[in-house]
């Protein structure tokens, strides 16, 4: 009985999963490989022939390539300056988390109010006698602007978290590693990436494959400041099931997007893999 | 040559002070023992030495330079910590190799001179292995190894032997003095084990609430304590305390008995539980406790009402409630001043 115990306790959590994730997930593998009842792959032939197929894709992995590394970035740059600090870590943790709360619809409407053509850019721009009337900058002419507004506005949103699972990683190093790294003569960036990163791998394990899933399923910020100016995966997903009413070729997408996630994660596993014995 | 000048160190965290304007001076290739309890200030010390930490006031001088104000990589020391901080992410080779490599040491030289370290320590078969898969003492070698690797002129030790068990600690203890003596370095070593310090070490410096009290060789800070607290700390069991009065004829009363004392206004007299030998004339004690170990049966006795402890031949038939007589070695009674309690001649 009590050697049951925890796996009956766990059992409605899993049964739920299996039930409301397994089961749909199954559906969406069968839509994607069935067309009229028929087992085909005419739903992947769909999707790779349309135009905008691959500007989505290159869209989604070149937004993915620049956030998530400036992202890791900055985190690390965070982490390591709130580790340092003695007093109101807390507090500053906080702050730094407030982007966490926001929807990322809300994120990508506040950066909309910015940089539209009645925004505060184009107000702050105009009072300081820059430009002589409001600029377009979000239209198809400048996809660029586009593009760096999305960046801009993930960075902003979602660089928060990333530093919350590496502080908590930086919190868990011993600090005579660190000292003995300085007392063998390692200067402060030789400590930081001969020790402090080595030793962060399982966190930063956790924090890229956290990020780098929810960089391929970039939608609403994408949709609030370019709508389908600028393609992105999980954005023509969305169009062909609700506007051309094609699931297959939904699905398909959908399969795409589950492909990249699972192949990315992999690698970055395998990257910053811990051999055994070699652990905290 | 790498002589270490500590000349008015004194550290403050917030209103506590750890550590109260310390002067001391290491020689040369010296094995000196900082011996406290823990909260003494001898880690503190330590830190200060190695750049870990920044004094208050004071300065550090080593091997003729003044390092107070650089970095620990400028100060030409190497350090084992009391949790060995063997880095858990590299091999048994690149832990040792970790000070050569950042010092640019081209790659045969790292090899010879880990390889060197790691046969001396006995770890030259774990070479490839991480440290997750190590005992403690093969971990306490590999610390040991990565600063003699560096071959500094200074070698810190923080509590070094104190996470061993007892057996591992004596045979690492014979080891380390060994080779060190061998490496020729000065070496700053922390404990609060004083059987460890008196083993070790060339000098003892005891330290006491921030303060060294006694700076000396093991034997003299054994047998002649500068101050009660040195006393009390060092020998298992710690020395014998009895109030003494002066009798009015220049010699003091103790216990009822009277003793040669020096010329002082007030003193207390001291005597270590070994120079006590049963006799016929002397100390009169009533026995409380008898603890039979082996060599020799300690005895925790009251004296004047006071307790008091005697180490006496196992082949004595004592037991508790005994009324027996102990005489001091008139050359081993020690005097303290009362107020001060420091030694007096």
């Amino acid at each position: 009985m009590n050697r049951a115990l925890p796996y009956l306790l766990l059992l409605p959590a899993s049964l739920f999963l299996l039930v409301f994730f397994f089961y749909p997930f199954g559906l969406v593998v069968v839509e994607s490989l069935t067309r009229g009842g028929e087992w085909t792959t005419e739903n992947f032939t769909r999707m790779t022939g349309h135009w905008k197929f691959s500007t989505a894709f290159w869209n989604t992995i070149w937004l993915t390539a620049i956030v998530v590394p400036v992202q890791l970035i900055m985190a690390l740059a965070m982490a390591s300056v709130v580790q340092k600090l003695k007093t109101g870590r807390a507090g500053l943790l906080y702050i730094f988390a407030i982007p966490l709360g926001i929807s990322d619809l809300a994120a990508g409407l506040v950066w909309l109010a910015i940089f539209e053509q009645s925004g505060f850019l184009n107000s702050i721009l105009h009072a300081f006698g820059v430009i002589d009337r409001p600029q377009l900058y979000l239209g198809y002419q400048s996809l660029w602007v586009i593009f760096l507004a999305v960046c801009l506005a993930e960075i902003w949103r979602a660089t928060a978290i990333m530093m919350v699972i590496i502080v908590a990683g930086m919190g868990l190093i011993p600090k005579e590693y660190n000292e003995a790294a300085e007392v063998f003569g390692a200067s402060a960036w030789q400590r930081f990436t001969r020790v402090t990163l080595p030793l962060l791998r399982p966190s930063l394990q956790t924090a890229l494959i956290l990020r780098i899933l929810m960089a391929f399923e970039v939608f609403a910020v994408v949709m609030a400041l370019g709508g389908t100016t600028l393609p992105v995966l999980m954005g023509e997903t969305f169009q062909w099931q609700f506007q051309l009413q094609d699931r297959g070729v939904a699905a398909a997408y959908a399969m795409v997007i589950l492909g990249l996630s699972v192949a990315f994660s992999l690698v970055v596993l395998r990257l910053l893999h811990v051999p055994k014995g070699a652990r905290i | 040559m790498a002589e270490i000048v500590i000349k008015g160190v004194a550290k403050q965290f917030g209103a506590f002070t750890a550590l109260h304007s310390v002067d001391l001076t290491i020689a040369d290739q010296e094995f000196m023992v900082l011996l406290g309890a823990s909260g003494c200030g001898k880690t503190t010390l330590l830190r200060i030495i190695a750049g870990l930490e920044a004094p208050s006031q004071g300065e550090v001088w080593i091997g003729g330079r003044r390092v107070d104000h650089l970095p620990p990589r400028a100060r030409g020391i190497a350090m084992v910590f009391q949790n060995y901080a063997v880095f858990p992410h590299l091999t048994v080779f690149e832990n040792i190799a970790f000070g050569l490599r950042m010092a640019n040491m081209p790659q045969a030289e790292v090899e010879r001179r880990v390889t060197r370290t790691a046969e001396l320590m006995h770890i030259g078969q774990l070479l490839k292995r991480y440290s997750g898969e190590l005992s403690g003492g093969q971990r306490q070698r590999v610390a040991v190894a990565r600063a003699l690797a560096m071959e500094p002129d200074v070698i810190l030790m923080d509590e070094p032997l104190s996470n061993l068990d007892a057996l591992l600690r004596l045979e690492m203890r014979a080891e380390l003095k060994g080779v060190l003596a061998q490496s020729k370095t000065t070496t700053i070593y922390v404990t609060h084990d004083q059987v460890e310090a008196m083993s070790l070490a060339d000098r003892i410096s005891v330290m006491n609430g921030g303060y060294i009290v006694q700076a000396d060789r093991p034997t003299e800070v054994y047998r002649n304590p500068a101050a009660r607290f040195v006393g009390s700390f060092i020998g298992n069991p710690p020395m014998n305390f009895l109030p003494a009065s002066p009798d009015g004829a220049g010699r003091w009363r103790v216990a009822g008995r009277v003793f040669d004392g020096p010329h002082a206004e007030a003193a207390e007299f001291a005597i270590r539980p070994e120079d006590l030998q049963a006799a016929s004339d002397g100390l009169n004690a009533e026995v409380r406790v008898v603890e039979p170990l082996g060599p020799h049966t300690l005895i925790t006795a009251e004296v004047a009402g006071q307790p008091f402890r005697a180490v006496l031949e196992s082949d004595r038939q004592v037991a508790p409630g005994d009324v027996i007589t102990l005489a001091p070695v008139p050359d081993r009674i020690r005097w303290f001043d009362p107020e001060t309690h420091k030694a007096i001649a």
